[in-house]
């Protein structure tokens, strides 16, 4: 049997993938749909880097050490390495439930609740484990159509669910969850670093120059801003929290659950976050789809996956799994919380003096996520 | 063609035995798939991936229970191996953030390392232990580290209760 090769594109897992995510460089890079304030990140990081090297720089290597501007550029490049870390890779996405799995689940739901009434409502989908000694409710995503693991959440912006949901965040373009949560914590801690940095030499300038202290002002707010947030987020890690958690109180009050994946101790939460292990994302993007039967010729360019293994079955992209009559939308479906998310009780990090806000208010405002 | 050598009590044991599934080919080739048996995770040590040892009902006349928990338990001796959190981690951490993470352009991570190796774990013990049975296991990592989703298989010739779709969807490589 001799193989026709057809010349023409393989198609890639991801484009075929549900979900509001672009992708580029053929699905090497994910991110969130608006990219928007993404690249107003990149061009105040990189401007006001600029900035720095071109007037400040040369002064300073000149009258006090040429190790300054070097030092400075190794932390930029640090910086924006991990911006772009952070924004292009996969946050952690859970693929959804294929038909199959999808049924199944339902079947166990079903079997679960026994007899409803005709009129009456179904019990909302919640499984309980018991983690650590504590009892964690798993909730069912009608989207994705699985319970979610424990700390995973419902992205609405990216429509997908993230395995240790972090949140949502439009200056880097991407969710931040367990993939890349370690990349987030470094920008924002290098970014700290970078904005202390320039602010220390932009003194040092204006002293010594007895320049304009225009820029000193400007790098004053965003100091605070990226530093509130690099504490915020040292505090969460030393607890093993998530913003998601921290802003849905879930371990705090009396009430409540305490916290079952902390180690109770500062040292291994921070080692556990920041040091564990690299994990591989699940989502084959740049696995190749094998064409279905109705192809003309046998798919042997195809064949060959890049990756993992491909399902020889290109299944669709809206799991259209039959549904069990009785299903609803819950009670707890809550609609979108306004367009966009706001991740800004701290002032934004722009250049622009914007209206002054009180150093101690580092919480992020609203997290936009469906709590379906 | 008999691929793997079965012990005759290994056959005598099985009250229902599929003479004809010898290797993983006859088995796309001459069977249908008649379900699909879903083997959830196990939170109960938090998030690391863990999946229940529970005997699934639906196996209970295709193969032993100690097989099929021997299977999981290797699975998750293996994922508890890729998420140790230890000296090992700790160095491959520092060592890619002090490059930047561009280390990992040239050396695969630990993780992946250990991926590879359940991959062809499963491959053997599916050519060795579940085709021979009409079963196979199709890798975690392709269901989302969610699931071990099992298809079962029935062999076409006698087929009279299957009642799954009839997709021949390869699961398993």
């Amino acid at each position: 049997m001799s193989a026709v090769m057809i010349s023409r594109k393989v198609t890639r897992k991801w484009e075929k993938l549900p979900g509001k995510n672009t992708f580029c460089c053929d699905g090497r890079v994910m991110m969130a749909r608006q990219k928007g304030v993404f690249y107003l990140t990149l061009f105040l990081i990189i401007g006001t880097c600029s900035l720095f090297f071109a007037f400040e720089c040369p002064y300073l290597a000149v009258h006090l050490s040429p190790a300054i501007p070097v030092f400075a550029v190794l932390l930029f490049v640090f910086v924006m390495a991990m911006l772009l870390r952070t924004s292009f890779s996969d946050p952690g996405v859970l693929p959804r439930a294929l038909p199959e799995e999808a049924n199944f689940i339902e079947m166990e739901i079903e079997a679960a609740n026994g007899n409803v009434l005709a009129g009456q409502r179904p019990p909302p989908r919640i499984k309980n484990v018991q983690i650590n000694n504590q009892i964690v409710k798993l909730k069912y995503c009608y989207t994705c159509k699985i319970f979610r693991p424990p700390r995973a959440s419902h992205c609405s912006i990216c429509d997908n669910c993230v395995d240790r949901f972090d949140h949502h965040c439009p200056w880097v373009g991407n969710c931040v969850g367990k993939r890349n949560y370690r990349y987030f914590y470094l920008f924002t801690l290098s970014l700290s670093l970078l904005t202390i940095y320039i602010f220390a030499f932009d003194i040092v300038h204006v002293v010594l120059r007895s320049v304009d202290s225009g820029f000193v002002l400007v790098c004053f707010f965003t100091l605070w801003s990226v530093v509130g947030l690099t504490g915020f987020h040292t505090y969460l890690i030393s607890l093993n929290q998530t913003t998601n958690e921290d802003i849905k109180g879930s371990w705090s009050g009396k009430n409540r659950v305490q916290n079952p994946y902390s180690h109770k101790n500062i040292f291994k939460n921070c080692c556990e976050v920041l040091c564990g292990p690299a994990y591989p994302s699940v989502l084959d993007r740049r696995g190749v789809m094998l064409e279905d039967s109705s192809s003309p010729a046998p798919s042997d360019a195809s064949a060959a996956s890049t990756n993992k293994g491909s399902n020889p079955v290109s299944q669709t992209t809206k799991s259209s799994a039959p549904l069990i009559p009785n299903e609803h939308t819950p009670d707890e479906a809550k609609p979108g919380i306004g367009a966009g998310t706001q991740k800004s009780a701290s002032s934004p990090k722009d250049e622009k003096p914007p209206s002054p806000t009180s150093p101690n208010a580092v919480a992020p405002g609203v997290i936009k996520e469906s709590t379906h | 063609m008999i691929s793997a050598p079965r012990t005759a009590t290994d056959r005598t044991k099985l009250p229902y035995c599929h003479e004809s599934f010898h290797n993983l080919q006859e088995l796309r080739h001459s069977a249908s798939l008649a379900n699909k048996v879903f083997i959830q995770r196990d939170y109960t040590d938090g998030t690391v991936c863990k999946f229940q040892t529970k005997f699934p009902s639906e196996l209970d006349s295709r193969i032993e229970r100690t097989l099929f928990e021997d299977t999981v338990k290797t699975l998750n001796n293996y994922y508890a191996e890729a998420e140790k959190i230890g000296g090992q981690s700790y160095l491959e951490g520092c060592l890619a953030c002090l490059t930047v993470y561009l280390i990992f352009l040239c050396i695969e991570t630990r993780y992946e390392k250990v991926l590879k190796k359940i991959s062809r774990y499963i491959q053997e013990q599916n050519e060795k232990i579940y085709a021979p049975r009409g079963l196979l296991i199709t890798d975690p990592l392709e269901r989302g580290m969610r699931v071990i989703e099992i298809s079962v298989y029935e062999d076409r010739g006698s087929s009279g209760s299957s009642s799954g779709s009839s997709t021949t969807s390869s699961s398993g490589r």
